[in-house]
Order: structure tokens, then sequence, then C-alpha cells
């Protein structure tokens, strides 16, 4: 699924540097299933052309990180992509599309410490994809919202996806189009907005964090 | 292209950092952490050193100049604490706290409703 945007970023290959005031960076991640549509809402509402890059993690443990003898051992490379929009002048959110599999969250402490929140993005043909997303989330304490990619395919009801996901009732769950940069926009803004409402009520916090 | 972070030999990387593979609790960039160059390159300088520089003129998250210099982010950590070490780059470090800024969360509704 390519981005209808993507004749306008080709223009924009060089490198667009930041203000020279930009002082705080900001994370938000797009966890979803292979195909569901990440990167082409990264590149929706990014102000650069999506990039790439990877991190590699031998199993043994989360500390150990030997370069040098991961020829011998199980390395796990994880790649990921992200854009950028600047919000302010000195204020830029970085958004990362990563792979919701179960490998990938060996990284998610290294990676993706002190993230805002994550948005998980739903193939709503492959529901059960997310499960684990879902699941890995709430025990990091990591607030988040539901997108429902819309693929043309069958449409369910908000109930029956929330039945499937098993999804607690004060998480939102929207439907989108990733590649519509109106709708990215709204999912960003309706996690923001979540993640607002959920720190200004410290009860409601502290009880999803012990889930 | 070809991503020599992913493709090439490990021992390539280990040698860009001097046989160090760690980029430790002690490390203290973030994915996120942006980086700015004190000045520009000198002759004899490690030619990713060099070109961390020449990236970094302005404002520049590690995460971009991982991608840009197509390394591991771990890798890529090593090679910026030399630099900070050395005082050639200074980093602008996120805010973060357990419990995000309601100010800084004002900001960045305000900023992506301004998109």
């Amino acid at each position: 699924m390519d981005s209808a945007t993507s004749e306008t970023r080709t223009a924009a290959e060089t490198r667009t540097p930041l203000g020279a005031s930009a002082e705080n960076g900001l994370k938000i991640v797009v966890v979803g299933g292979f195909g569901a549509g990440k990167t082409t809402m990264v590149r929706s509402v990014s102000e650069i052309r999506p990039l790439n890059t990877e991190e590699t993690m031998t199993q043994a443990g989360e500390s150990v990180d030997d370069v040098s003898g991961v020829r011998g051992k199980t390395a796990t490379t994880v790649a990921f992509d992200f854009g950028r929009i600047t919000l302010d002048s000195r204020n830029v959110l970085y958004l990362f599309g990563a792979p919701g599999q179960e490998r990938f969250w060996f990284l998610w402490d290294r990676l993706f410490s002190g993230t805002l929140g994550a948005v998980v993005l739903v193939d709503t043909r492959r529901i059960d994809d997310s499960w684990y997303a879902i699941d890995r989330l709430e025990k990091h304490g990591t607030p988040f919202i539901v997108a429902c990619n819309d693929f043309g395919g069958p449409t369910f009801t908000p109930q029956q996806i929330r039945e499937a996901l098993d999804l607690e009732p004060d998480v939102p769950l929207v439907n989108c189009d990733a590649r519509s940069r109106e709708s990215s926009k709204i999912v960003l803004i309706t996690l923001v907005e979540h993640i607002r409402s959920r720190y200004a009520d410290p009860a409601r916090a502290s009880r999803q964090e012990l889930v | 292209m070809s991503r020599p972070g992913r493709d090439d030999s490990p021992d390539r990387l280990y040698t860009l950092t001097g046989g160090r593979s760690r980029s430790g609790p002690g490390n203290p960039f973030d994915l996120v952490t942006l980086v700015v160059a004190e000045g520009a390159p000198v002759p004899g300088m490690q030619s990713e050193h060099a070109a961390i520089l020449r990236l970094t003129e302005r404002p520049t998250a590690v995460v971009e100049i991982a991608a840009e210099l197509k390394l591991p982010v771990s890798i890529t950590r090593i090679l910026l604490s030399d630099l900070l070490a050395a005082g050639r780059v200074s980093a602008r470090h996120p805010r973060q706290a357990a419990v995000p800024d309601p100010d800084i969360l004002e900001q960045v509704l305000v900023g992506l409703r301004n998109l």
C-alpha cells in the first residue's frame, strides 16, 4: 500500500534540517503487523521522507550487545522507520513505525523508553496480528489507542473489534485511512488527547499500570 | 543501495568503534537526543566522526544520524559518546519524565492541530 503523498515527498530527497532552536525531541510509536500501514501513516504526516534504521542485539540478555560476536550468536536485528514533525521552534515529534512481532519487544526499552504513547494500527482482515502488541503495551504501562486502517475489507462494528482485541473500555478506538494526512493527523491528536486525560486522572493511570 | 549496518561483516562495525560494542546504561544518547556540532571536522579525524559533524551543523536527532550513516543505533551512540567526550558535539536531551509535562502535551496538541 503506497501513499498518495509519495510524489510530493520525492522532491525532498535532500535533508531538511531542523531549526537551530530545536531542543526537545518527543516520541510516538506506531505499532502494527506487517502490511498494516505503519510506514504509510508515518509518511502521510512526516515533514521528511521517512528514513529507515535498525538496532541489533543478541538474544542472550538485555544489556549484552556484542557486535563482534554476532556471527556465532542469535542476533536480533529490528529495522524500523521514522518520520518527523516540527511542532514549534523548540519541540520536534518523531514518529516511529515499529513491527509488532515478538522479537521487537526485546528492544522496546532501549529504543522507546520515554515515548509519549503508541498507536496500534490494525488491519481488520488480520485482527489477531495486534493482540501481542496490545498485551505488551498494557504491561509496559504505555498509553495507546487503536486505529483501524481502512483497507476496504469487511467492516466490523466497534464492539466486535473491542471484543476481538479484548480492549479496555477507556482505550479509544478509531477508524482511519493511513494514506490521508488529515486522517492520520486526527489519529495522532486522539492519542495525545487520550494521554493528556489519562495523566490528568492519576487514579486511572495507576490502575492501568498495574494491569 | 546496500545497508552497511545490516550486510557488512560485523568486523567492520567492530573496527569503527575501536572494539567497543556496548552503548551500555551509561550512554546518555536517546533516539531523539538532538546533537549539534561544536565545530567543523578536522583533518585526520575518523571519517564517521567527520560525517557526524557535517550532519549536525543544525540540531539532528540520534536516529536521523544513524539512518544517514546507515549504521545501527548502538554503534552510532558509541561514536557520539566519543565526540561528546572530546567536546566536538553538544547534546540536547529530551525532557522526559515518568509523567509527561501537561504543558508539553498541550504544545504537542497545538502543533498537531496546526499541521
